[in-house]
């Protein structure tokens, strides 16, 4: 949902919005990280926020939080603006690279971050125990997190972003050092606060997690968002790999009649056609003399959009038999709601 | 969150790192060592020659002086080992990172973490001060009329220079800050001696410089204070003694109360200087 109204400060501001932003620019002397974000996060909504190394997509995050403050531009996060010290007690982070006190024990961490984030003392022993069976270090409780690997920090800092239960969390590469019984458990907690009603905003880079949990996302690059679709808009995007020997780029030209054609090969990548009108393009290539050899359904990844933005070429790996077939995306696309 | 609260987490929380940690344990340990030292360094003394006479009280206060000279210097040390990496480190390890996106100003964590270094730098200084006094007067039966002000002079000074150490930890490297106060700390105390030297021979020259170098950096200033408390007030190198007024301050080991006017500016300086550290705290990238 790109904004392109007036700013989030103005009249037009919807305190549905969990996230506004408008035009924020961040510079550092004279490297611009940021560009000119302008973007809207809806409340409820699981947000991938994605975008090449180097796009200021930890720098947006940072503008978000106050962590840092914007060269130019505003936003707001609940309702607040950015920076705003009362709403960060409604938000959960956990930063991409960070430690927590190494003398202290996983637990003592919790109850410091209950402490911080004012939740009642009451609750802190019930808070602390749940955030612990969530990321699964109960059994690690009284270790000092000195002796914690990074996917066991990873596993303690999302238990201290979700305490209190925030209304929106962000997390910031949330599995990078996680295994993928860790990467799982990850995408589970995300399903957990989606249905609960809380807005998650993840910034990542790793494109399967992303397409198998997010409801929408942006893509920045150079400090823009250069694309923003909902996920469900990108399942529908279907298509048929055909493998067709016979006509050379006779083949091509027919099948733009019915879709976006492209030929690699023997395979022909029909993009945009209708389920229904798939019999007919077959049986017209074959009335011209054509010979299939295997006509497979294909769908776009997110990996796809993301590399056609940027302007980058498509992985050769990917042919449309693997796309179409079993494999990992598809596996991704079955795990996603 | 209201802002005291965070400042007493922030400061509660670097007490119990100092415990954790064992600096407590180690400054304790170091206390009891050189408490026993002193006590048998002055027993011997003592037993050369029986503390009675004008020259054997100002011997003794001279080697009382040299020991709190000791003292302030790991005192100095302490302070900027513990302030140096106060907030530098903690913001590049991003263990400060969680902590702010927390409802918590900066200026509270800046606060917080000084409230905590001071008060284990206070109570190390005024019960390891003490112990010594104690075993100084009970090895030699000597105590200086003043003498139970002076480790409250020394607390200032490594107030002073822990102050400096965080306001410094806010922008440069641990390592770096920690020699910037390491130095600044020297020069306060050569300028000092600079300044005595003008005072006595009427040099306006430096007599300024040491002048200035006290409005810098006042650490000085406080140390003078020990050393005169800790000074037999008859003496010559008392503030009133029998000798050339000014004289005096010619001696490093030698000095003066304070004047209320720089007891104020010791105390306006590290609001300053607090207020300073805040500024450049939120102006900072984390």
């Amino acid at each position: 949902m790109m904004t392109g109204t007036a700013g989030p400060g103005g009249a037009g501001a919807s305190s549905a919005a969990a996230i506004e932003t408008h035009e924020l620019r961040k510079e550092f002397g004279r490297i611009v990280a940021l560009a000119g974000l302008t973007m809207t996060v809806p409340r409820g909504e699981v947000f991938g926020f994605l975008g090449p190394n180097g796009a200021g997509k930890t720098t947006a995050v940072k503008l978000l939080l106050g962590l840092s403050r914007p060269t130019t531009g505003d936003g707001l996060v609940l309702g607040a603006p950015l920076g705003d010290v009362g709403a960060r007690r409604r938000v959960g982070y956990l930063p991409e690279l960070f430690r927590y006190q190494g003398w202290m024990t996983a637990r003592e961490v919790l109850g410091l971050h209950c402490e911080l984030a004012g939740l009642p003392r009451p609750e802190w022993a019930t808070e602390i125990q749940s955030a612990l069976d969530l990321v699964g270090l109960a059994d690690r409780a009284e270790s000092r997190t000195e002796t914690y690997s990074k996917g066991m920090q990873q596993r303690l800092g999302l238990g201290v972003a979700l305490l209190g239960r925030p209304e929106l969390v962000v997390l910031d590469e949330p599995t990078s050092a996680l295994d993928p019984v860790g990467r799982q458990d990850v995408r589970r907690i995300i399903a957990a606060l989606r249905d609960r009603g809380t807005t998650v905003f993840l910034n990542s880079h790793l494109l399967t997690e992303v397409e198998r949990v997010c409801d929408r996302v942006a893509i920045v690059d150079h400090g823009r968002v250069v694309s923003e679709l909902a996920m469900a808009d990108l399942s529908r995007e279907r298509g048929v790999g055909i493998r067709l020997t016979g006509l050379d780029g006779l083949g091509r030209d027919v099948a733009a009649r019915y879709g976006t054609a492209r030929a690699d090969g023997e395979w022909l990548q029909v993009d945009g056609i209708a389920d229904a009108d798939v019999p007919g393009l077959i049986r017209e290539l074959v009335g011209r003399g054509g010979q299939i050899h295997a006509v497979v359904p294909t769908r776009h990844s997110l990996e796809e959009r993301f590399l056609a933005l940027l302007g980058a070429p498509p992985d050769p790996a990917a042919d449309p038999a693997a796309r179409g077939g079993a494999g990992a995306e598809d596996e991704a696309r079955s795990g996603r709601r | 969150m209201n802002g005291f609260r965070a400042i007493g987490i922030v400061a509660r929380l670097t007490l119990r790192e100092a415990v954790r940690r064992r600096l407590l344990w180690a400054l304790a340990g170091l206390t009891v060592l050189i408490v026993v030292l002193t006590w048998w360094g002055f027993g011997r003394i003592a037993e050369a020659s029986p503390i009675a006479g004008p020259v054997e009280i100002l011997g003794v206060s001279q080697v009382t002086v040299m020991l709190a000279f000791m003292f302030s210097f790991v005192l100095a040390m302490t302070a900027v080992f513990a302030g140096s990496p106060a907030i530098g480190p903690e913001i590049e390890s991003g263990l400060l990172l969680a902590v702010l996106a927390r409802p918590i100003r900066r200026a509270d964590v800046l606060i917080g973490r000084w409230l905590g270094l001071a008060s284990v730098l206070v109570a190390y200084a005024l019960v390891a001060g003490y112990l010594e006094l104690g075993a100084v007067d009970l090895a030699t039966g000597y105590t200086a009329s003043d003498s139970l002000q002076a480790p409250w002079y020394l607390a200032g000074e490594a107030l002073v220079l822990l102050t400096l150490a965080i306001v410094l930890s806010t922008r440069i490297a641990s390592v770096a800050g920690g020699a910037v106060a390491v130095v600044a700390y020297g020069l306060a105390w050569m300028a000092g001696v600079m300044g005595g030297v003008g005072e006595a021979f009427n040099n306006d020259v430096l007599r300024d410089a040491g002048i200035v170098s006290r409005w810098l950096v006042p650490s000085d200033v406080l140390w003078r204070g020990a050393a005169g408390a800790l000074t037999p007030p008859e003496s010559i190198l008392s503030a009133g003694g029998i000798a050339e007024p000014g004289l005096y301050r010619f001696s490093p080991f030698s000095g003066a109360a304070p004047s209320p006017e720089w007891l104020a500016w010791c105390l306006i300086w590290v609001a300053a200087m607090l207020g300073l550290g805040i500024l450049l705290l939120r102006r900072r990238e984390v």
